[in-house]
């Protein structure tokens, strides 16, 4: 078994922080990661890219090859479309948030980037930011988007929320309690 | 025995302290910021040393952060000093001396190169360095191999008291896999070198230590050979895989071989520099051509062709059949093994813009750049030369605001220069950090020479682009730090760098500017990244 990940976003998202959450609960049951990210200028304010490859083996690249990944988790629709080469045409998905992050000029008709995105095979596109609210901490949406797919992580949602309440223990049971219920929100927004 | 989920950085970090390392020092930069960063988080829970004291401290920049190492390795502690490719540069005349006095305590000179350039001026290959100044080189392929060969290259660097430089990539030393961890042995302190003269790099004394290091390099080579791992496998064949081009090759090594009968290649790994011939002539009497996968330069692959060509056809970077600029990935290498790319049917159809890195919502440097748009405009000749920090970021759209940026230090040297023959207006812009670094000396030129020239130092405090780490001394020492390299007191303005004094600020600029000698204009207003790391912590 492998599964790579591609999750994309926006500088300050907090996109690469669940990266974590996921690497965690993969070794937990005794999985392999590698998980990829760069730092310094490139990050700075502008996209933010991390890869992070989950196996019952020793993984090799610490980056997924073209094609390959199972799933997209972008934390903005542009972004997702940015990466869609590594995607695997096959069996890959894409879980994108739908609020787009106007930082730039001349940024696309944000209903063309959800069209492009509708169009695809496996889509999932979610109000993260609304669910988000609805939770009680706007900046828990990248949570939102892990719910969202939950199912199809090798891990199961239990040992998600495990490492959610690790993570966030230290920001108190508050901050904790909103992204459970972000989690949450988003591993049903998908039946609804 | 633990494990551990550590980065590249962190492991190397991790097994310096439990190699029981006395002195850590650096200067940030990025890929290598994250091990001192991890050093002085974790060196006050490690085994604390029965003689001494062990720590972790930023330095002034790459040259002094290496000489501390090497006062750390005279008195007998071991040392290691961590900075970006670029700061070996820096740091080249400890670095290249280092290499000929009798080394002490252990000492690993840790280099994270940054091919592809992702936050770096060039993609230079530290590898060659290590050559330059002979002596051992260690790369490991991935997180586990960093933690080794950290704690190996003490070891090795003890026995044969010389330096062992480590050098890490950019996908190596950012990406986090498990690893387990060796018991930490307590840190000792030998004491000072007695031997006499061996630290004394006078010409006789220098004469006797550089044969002495000629003299290892045979021992290097045999140890090294043994180091390397060959294979050999299929006639078709051979693959030389040095540092991470390890991992892009095993990742396309089954499919290789599926197309092949089920036979895998020859391949021979390597991981420590220099190198014997023996396994690589083992190697191409055995198959029928070679590829070779390297991270950075095409240096085995220049080695193996020579200037009269190998035995056998070379293929790599020099060949074309790998890109020569920018990082490996394990779709390259795919190609260059002569398999299909993997389908990537999938692309957007519209064209997607860029979205490059930009001032973050509120950053001081924001408001001091506008300031100084305002007091050149209508100026029709001036020339405004940057510096190495996230002011750069202003030489994109929409600010176009700089005409250069070279190295840590050059903003402050060229306007300089360019003042000196009669440069109008000629202005170095330039961070605190990067003004202790390496732009104080120029100004000592300036003020030697009475250049006309402005210096605009963005004082926030910190670091900014490498995550923020503290410049290192505070922004009260500034006006008093200028006063005493000469410039004149009533030339050196203090502002706040907030956009509510824009008119005051602008106007200040334009006297400075219109002032015929050494001018400093220090912008003050505190990193918004740096207060959230303070406040968080």
């Amino acid at each position: 078994m492998t599964f790579d990940i591609v999750l994309c976003g926006v500088g300050g998202q907090g996109g690469l922080s669940v990266s974590v959450v996921i690497a965690r609960a993969a070794m937990a049951v005794g999985l392999q990661v590698k998980q990829s990210e760069v730092h310094g200028m490139s990050q700075r304010g502008g996209e933010v890219l991390a890869h992070l490859r989950i196996a019952d083996r020793e993984i090799q690249s610490p980056t997924i090859p073209k094609g390959h990944a199972d799933l997209i988790l972008a934390f903005e629709p542009l972004e997702a479309l940015r990466y869609l080469p590594w995607l695997s045409a096959e069996r890959g998905t894409v879980v994108s948030a739908i609020t787009p992050i106007r930082n730039i000029q001349q940024y696309p008709d944000i209903e063309a980037i959800l069209g492009e995105l509708r169009s695809l095979p496996r889509v999932r596109l979610v109000d993260a930011d609304t669910l988000a609210r609805q939770a009680g901490n706007v900046r828990s949406a990248n949570l939102v988007l892990v719910g969202a797919a939950a199912d199809l992580l090798p891990v199961s949602p239990e040992s998600i929320e495990k490492e959610i309440k690790a993570l966030f223990q230290r920001k108190g049971e508050a901050v904790v309690q909103a992204n459970l219920k972000a989690f949450e929100y988003g591993r049903h927004s998908i039946h609804s | 025995m633990a494990q551990m989920v550590l980065s590249g950085d962190e492991a190397v970090a991790q097994a310096a302290l439990d190699a029981g390392l006395m002195g850590g020092f650096a200067y940030p930069g990025t890929p290598s910021t994250e091990i001192m960063e991890y050093l002085q988080e974790h060196i006050g829970k490690a085994p604390a040393a029965p003689r001494g004291i062990r720590v972790a401290q930023w330095c002034a920049n790459e040259k002094t952060a290496y000489e501390s190492a090497l006062g750390v390795s005279f008195v007998g502690g071991r040392a290691m000093v961590s900075m970006k490719h670029v700061g070996l540069n820096v740091a080249m005349d400890p670095f290249v001396n280092s290499a000929l006095v009798r080394i002490n305590g252990g000492l690993v000179v840790v280099v994270a190169d940054d091919p592809s350039m992702h936050s770096s001026q060039n993609e230079q290959d530290s590898r060659l360095l290590a050559d330059f100044a002979r002596i051992p080189c260690y790369e490991p392929s991935d997180q586990q191999e960093a933690y080794d060969m950290t704690r190996q290259a003490f070891e090795y660097s003890e026995r044969h008291e010389v330096p062992v430089l480590l050098r890490l990539t950019t996908r190596l030393a950012h990406a986090r896999a498990q690893v387990s961890t060796s018991d930490p042995i307590v840190p000792t302190l030998k004491g000072k070198c007695t031997d006499p003269y061996s630290w004394i790099l006078m010409p006789a004394m220098a004469r006797r230590r550089w044969q002495a290091l000629l003299e290892k390099q045979a021992i290097f080579r045999t140890d090294h050979e043994v180091a390397a791992s060959l294979a050999l496998r299929s006639t078709k064949l051979g693959v030389i895989t040095t540092g991470l081009g390890l991992r892009y090759y095993l990742e396309n090594e089954e499919d290789w071989a599926a197309a092949h009968g089920g036979e895998r290649p020859s391949h021979l790994h390597i991981g420590r520099y220099p190198i014997g011939t023996g396994k690589i002539r083992q190697l191409l009497d055995h198959v029928d051509r070679v590829l070779v996968i390297e991270e950075g330069y095409p240096y085995i692959e220049r080695d193996l062709v020579g200037m009269f060509g190998a035995p056998r056809p070379v293929d790599g970077k020099l060949s074309g059949a790998l890109p020569l600029m920018g990082e490996l990935s394990a779709d390259s290498v795919r190609t260059a093994l002569g398999l299909p790319q993997h389908e990537a049917a999938l692309a957007a159809r519209m064209q997607l813009p860029g979205r490059p890195p930009q001032f973050c919502q509120g950053c001081p440097h924001a408001d001091s750049i506008t300031a100084l748009k305002a007091a050149l405009e209508g100026e029709a000749e001036f020339f405004t030369a940057s510096d190495i920090g996230c002011y750069t970021l202003s030489a994109l759209p929409p600010w176009n605001a700089v005409d250069s940026c070279v190295d840590m230090g050059a903003s402050a040297g060229m306007s300089r220069g360019a003042g000196a023959i009669g440069q109008k207006k000629s202005i170095g812009m330039i961070g605190d950090s990067t003004f202790y670094h390496s732009g104080m000396t120029n100004l000592v030129d300036a003020v030697k020479h009475k250049t006309p020239m402005t210096l605009i130092i963005l004082d926030n405090g910190a670091t900014g682009m490498t995550g923020a780490q503290p410049t290192i001394s505070g922004t009260s020492q500034l006006p008093s730090l200028l006063e005493g390299l000469g410039v004149e007191k009533e030339h050196i303005r203090v502002l706040e760098a907030h956009r509510r004094n824009h008119e005051a600020n602008v106007q200040a600029i334009r006297e400075e500017l219109a002032y015929e000698g050494v001018s400093v204009i220090v912008l003050v207003r505190e990193c918004l990244e740096w207060l959230k790391k303070v406040r968080a912590s």
